[in-house]
């Protein structure tokens, strides 16, 4: 990519001509590139996020590019996978080149934020008033607010309603109900329901509403709470209501299966509305995820990227890229940014407001109200009990051990030094 | 290493009468000469040292440290003793882990070479087309991984697959295989997916071997009398033997580290039943960040890749030899 201003065109010519006479030389080229010292006038700030998909990284090239305007400043914007992110972080944050405006899924924040490669948010003025305390929690990092998120999602419960209608089956809300359901819900080439059981951190990011939902806890995974939800799953699959193909299958799979008709209900998050939008033969709804007894509240987790202002030379970069975090967490680009993703805007009053104005999103609203960040009680810790998890799913559902075993082994792993 | 096969002109003037005659010229001559050779080791010597040797040895400091996230930006490692190997090497996931790589790569190298020396002798015939199929054979190895590796996961997909649509329409079974959801079938699926990957590798270079071979002895041979079977147990087994274990050794050493193949097929799952050393150490170190632990995991599998790779050094002078021995 060659920038408008032609700056690296030219900075690349005495950098070959050195590099050809001597190899030392090029190092003093690549050295220079973010210098700028603190009288320079800011005119252009660099952000690093995981939006690679077209349409996502066009809106928020929008929305970045406005905020970036009130601030006096050209942001320029990069996007790698979302499994490429934390390396490149790590690689980024180890050679002294983060960007000014960083971007990280809200279970990664404190991970990042032990490596004292991020700064406190209190040291700019930015706002944290009547932001919502699940994903408050999860951008905060010992007392410290390092992330703040313009908007958070949660896990919910897709349907067809042709199906449901045709089998004559009422929206389950309780886990009886939802095995019933699936169970009649499934055909010769169609299953009653889909889940991301796979073995990676997106299959125990499924399985948290469950375990929670039923008061189980990260902390301790062997209780009969958590070995009940984790039979509610392996149940599903036994009696053929859902496929054993669930193991390897990502949240996209499962979107896939949904869409092609061959699930009728599904886990799955409110980014995936947009597509089921334009697929004009979908019918389908939405319901809170079904809870082990009437009466219970579910309990989901909390998706959503938080934006940081990395450590950095220059103050005044710093102080731009704080001006324009605080531009996306506004009330008004927030309601923006949660109506082109469907999410839920993260500040109370303005949920609040989105909903009115969105009532097919009220579910996600009031799921997001009471979800829970991933790091709330493990913080650092949670990749390995995230991982502890994944295999005790896993090893349950292949009937390799009892959801007891599983989980009695996914604690010592968790747990282990 | 010496090579045995080749003449060292710098060495035929013999030393007693440089001395003897104290010809400055030939001495001047023969210093410039030593220079040029160094000239020519000391680009290579200095690209193995910086790219293999130094990551080699920082792989082992890292063993031996607490290398976390923070680590990468701070730059504080503290020294971890033996920490690091006592809980890799007693975890359970780690002798679980090693089965499946032995497993592994044994499976796959049996179905490759297996399959990669049918193919080579078939291909030895003279047959229209062959050319074209010899090279059509070589597509999976062109083909990047991570797309067939994703083509043979939908594939190999229990409700919807090609594979058991097969099975199922031929009545092998009506409900078909668990290919990539049963835990002693996953594996079994990754190791055919790894020989459908394999077999090119193996079929060029065991055809490549096949050509060296002199057609006048299998002329000789028919004149005695020998059927095809006792000509390639006399003629083609004897005379490959070298090939063979070149080809088998290299295969142990990509086979151990495969890495992108299990990735794209099955993630390590289910329930971990396709879990190598390679994929645990890509796990630990970027997943958990353990990378002081995930070091550990490589340098078992650097230990491994040696042990063979001495063992095809041994078998690459065993060939020349051989080779030696034909002309």
């Amino acid at each position: 990519m060659i920038s408008p201003a032609g700056r690296p065109t030219r900075r690349i010519v005495p950098c070959l001509a050195a590099a050809t006479a001597l190899l030392l030389a090029a190092t003093a080229c690549g050295g220079g590139a973010r210098a700028g010292s603190p009288t320079d006038k800011i005119t252009s700030i660099t952000v690093l996020d995981y939006y690679t998909e077209k349409s996502e990284h066009d809106q928020w090239d929008q929305v970045l590019t406005a905020c970036g305007r009130t601030a006096g400043v050209r942001v320029e914007q990069t996007s790698v996978p979302p499994a490429s992110l934390i390396p490149a972080v790590l690689r980024r944050a180890s050679s002294r080149t983060l960007p000014d405006l960083l971007m990280l899924d809200n279970a990664d924040l404190q991970q990042i934020a032990q490596t004292g490669a991020l700064t406190p948010l209190d040291r700019y003025g930015v706002d944290t008033r009547d932001v919502a305390e699940g994903i408050l929690s999860a951008g905060t990092y010992q007392g410290k607010v390092y992330g703040l998120a313009p908007y958070v999602s949660t896990v919910a419960l897709f349907y067809n309603k042709k199906m449901l209608a045709e089998a004559g089956v009422a929206v389950p809300d309780t886990w009886d109900e939802l095995k019933a359901a699936a169970a009649r819900l499934t055909r010769p080439g169609r299953y009653g329901m889909a889940v991301d059981a796979n073995a990676t951190f997106e299959g125990t990011w499924q399985f948290l509403p469950f375990l929670w939902s039923n008061g189980g806890d990260e902390k301790k995974l062997d209780t009969p709470q958590a070995a009940q939800a984790l039979r509610l799953w392996v149940d599903l699959v036994k009696s053929g209501s859902m496929s054993t193909s669930v193991l390897n299958w990502t949240q996209a799979d499962v979107h896939d299966q949904f869409a092609a008709g061959r699930t009728a209900m599904m886990i799955n998050g409110p980014w995936r509305i947009p597509a089921m939008e334009k697929d004009r033969n979908l019918d389908w709804g939405v319901a809170p995820i079904p809870v082990p007894r009437a009466g219970r509240t579910p309990v989901a987790p909390l998706g959503g990227e938080v934006w940081t202002v990395p450590q950095n030379a220059s103050k005044a970069r710093q102080a731009k890229a704080a001006e324009v975090l605080n531009c996306l967490n506004s009330a008004s680009t927030m309601l923006t940014l949660a109506g082109q993703h469907h999410t839920v805007p993260s500040r109370g009053a303005v949920a609040a407001r989105y909903a009115e104005q969105n009532p097919s999103m009220a579910v996600f609203v009031k799921g997001a109200e009471g979800a829970r960040a991933r790091t709330r009680e493990l913080g650092v810790r949670w990749p390995r009990a995230a991982t502890a998890i994944y295999t005790a799913i896993q090893s349950a559902l292949t009937g390799r051990q009892t959801p007891e075993e599983a989980l009695r082994q996914a604690q010592r792993t968790a747990t282990r030094d | 290493m010496t090579d045995r096969t080749s003449p060292t002109p710098w060495t035929g003037a013999g030393d007693d009468a440089v001395v003897d005659t104290a010809d400055r010229g030939m001495v001047r001559a023969r210093a410039r000469e030593r220079l040029a050779r160094w000239g020519f080791v000391l680009p290579a010597a200095a690209y193995l040292l910086v790219f293999f040797g130094y990551p080699l040895v920082k792989n082992v400091e890292l063993s031996f440290q607490q290398y976390t996230t923070t680590t990468l930006y701070s730059g504080v490692a503290p020294f971890a003793g033996l920490r690091n190997y006592a809980a890799i090497l007693t975890s359970d996931l780690f002798s679980e882990a090693l089965a499946h790589t032995i497993l592994f790569t044994a499976g796959s190298l049996l179905g490759q070479f297996v399959l990669g020396l049918a193919l080579a002798l078939f291909f030895q015939r003279r047959f229209p087309l062959g050319g074209v199929l010899r090279s059509l054979l070589l597509l999976p190895w062109l083909l990047p991984l991570v797309a067939s590796g994703t083509t043979w996961r939908w594939m190999l997909d229990p409700d919807t697959g090609i594979v058991n649509a097969v099975v199922r329409g031929l009545h092998l079974s009506s409900s078909g295989v668990p290919w990539l959801t049963g835990t002693p079938q996953a594996l079994v699926s990754v190791i055919l997916v790894n020989v459908w990957v394999g077999i090119p590798f193996n079929t060029a270079i065991l055809y490549g071997g096949l050509q060296e071979i002199p057609p006048h002895l299998y002329e000789a041979a028919r004149l005695d009398g020998a059927g095809p079977v006792s000509a390639f147990r006399h003629i083609t087994w004897p005379l490959l033997r070298p090939v063979v274990s070149v080809v088998l050794v290299l295969g142990v050493a990509y086979t151990v580290k495969a890495l992108d193949v299990i990735l794209t097929v099955t993630g390590g799952g289910p329930a971990g039943s396709t879990e190598t050393l390679a994929t645990q150490a890509y796990k630990l170190s970027f997943q958990e960040f353990e990378f002081g632990r995930g070091a550990v995991l490589g340098n078992v599998l650097m230990v491994i890749s040696f042990v063979f790779a001495l063992v095809h050094l041994r078998a690459g002078r065993r060939a020349r030899a051989a080779g030696q021995a034909l002309t």
